[in-house]
């Protein structure tokens, strides 16, 4: 029986970000395109950013995935317009990542004027206080910064809002 | 000029800026002043190395000669770089650093924001795509021009004679040629005449919530984008490019 795309998205479901394990690539909304080629199947994926050391290990997750489920040939194709953002993370998604103790991406005016000591607007994850504060714009991987909640003293990362 | 030349020494030009800074801010590794400030360095690099790496890409592949991305950012010399000689110039102290990539952020928005409607999709594309991450790097580092500029009076010292020391070389940034010449006139990208005025407007109102002096106009430096290079960028190749050239090809 021919493998359906809809179960190969399902296939997909399995891959996960390897710096954020919680996610799916489909959850991440980096999975462009999923097409029947030449007897096999095309992936179009986009990058989160520019230089992310993971696209590399996610390309070849998503090949001997795929290959190893549909026994057949699986090409990835990586496209960088339309631009990716946070805005194509699923609901799903951003469920697990605060569940994962990461604050899932809000609105981006949420991590402006870190500096100059702005009220934020995010909710701690640990604890659920507002009262939380930005250490830094940039944290532990490119799509990250680094928060502090001020109620539970915890720090955590944020998932930035990149529109 | 012919287009297929202009298109790739633009390109060369765009990739080896952020080739460039990427690797200089890539030293900050383990040295920063504190920890979060470390990793925002190094984030900003990777994100310019990332975008190097599109640029580069699509360089080699409008040559034509089967150069790849890693032929052509370990295998050229100096004089084949094309980078502004702004982004190649030491990281002296954070401060200098700082100011270093507020005065090129400062431009690097101000360009991609033109280059996102080029007519060459790939140009276009990567605009679209680095845009968005170096919105944060403007963000990041006018931050700290006004946290420093109007912060001790060492900081504020320190802050304007690196203002002072840099600001020679920020009239290459809005030199164009027959390179730019060319795409324009062919319509693959849009005039980029009103990129000075825009960059100035910005770079001012910053520098003054800072609390710090606009250098006054005076003689600039030139000669990166041809490839005539502060005695800086050869030491900084020597040390990029050692490992491919000792072992070429290598593979890890």
């Amino acid at each position: 029986m021919e493998a359906t795309e809809e179960y190969v998205w399902q296939l997909l479901e399995n891959v996960k970000d390897p710096e954020v394990p919680v996610l799916s690539v489909v959850d991440l909304g980096i999975i462009r395109e999923v097409k029947k080629f030449d007897g096999g199947w095309q992936i179009v994926i986009t990058p989160t950013y520019s230089g992310c050391p993971a696209m590399h290990m996610i390309e070849e997750e998503i090949k001997s995935t795929l290959i190893h489920e549909l026994h057949a040939p699986v090409e990835v194709v990586t496209v960088l317009s339309p631009a990716w953002t946070t805005d194509w993370m699923s609901e799903a998604g951003k469920v697990k990542l605060e569940a994962y103790g990461i604050a899932p991406p809000a609105e981006p005016s949420a991590d402006k004027r870190a500096l100059m000591g702005e009220k934020s607007i995010l909710k701690c994850p640990q604890c659920g206080s507002t009262n939380t504060v930005m250490i830094s714009q940039f944290g532990s991987t490119a799509c990250k910064s680094l928060f502090r909640c001020e109620d539970c003293l915890e720090p955590f990362d944020y998932f930035k809002c990149l529109r | 000029m012919e287009i297929k030349p202009a298109i790739v020494k633009f390109l060369l030009r765009l990739g080896d800026d952020t080739l460039i800074l990427g690797h200089r801010l890539g030293e900050w590794c383990g040295h920063g002043p504190i920890l979060e400030q470390d990793i925002a360095l190094t984030n900003i690099s990777l994100d310019l190395i990332g975008q190097c790496r599109s640029y580069l890409t699509v360089a080699g592949n409008e040559e034509g000669k089967g150069r790849d991305e890693n032929d052509l950012a370990y295998k050229r010399i100096e004089r084949e770089f094309f980078n502004h000689l702004l982004v190649e110039q030491p990281n002296g102290d954070f401060g200098k650093t700082i100011v270093r990539q507020f005065l090129f952020d400062a431009y690097h928005v101000t360009l991609l924001d033109i280059l996102k409607a080029s007519s060459h999709s790939d140009i276009a594309a990567i605009a679209e795509k680095s845009l968005k991450e170096v919105t944060y790097h403007y963000r990041f580092s006018s931050e700290w021009l006004i946290r420093l500029g109007d912060g001790t009076a060492e900081s504020h010292q320190r802050m304007q004679n690196a203002l002072n020391e840099l600001w020679s070389y920020t009239g290459e940034l809005f030199e164009t040629d027959e390179v730019e010449k060319t795409l324009v006139d062919h319509g693959v990208i849009p005039s980029l005449d009103s990129i000075k005025e825009r960059w100035l407007k910005l770079v001012k109102e910053v520098i003054a919530e800072a609390t710090l002096a606009t250098p006054p106009d005076q003689w600039m430096q030139r000669g990166g984008r041809n490839g005539v290079h502060s005695e800086h960028l050869g030491y900084l190749l020597s040390e990029m490019q050692y490992l491919p050239r000792v072992y070429p090809d290598a593979k890890w």
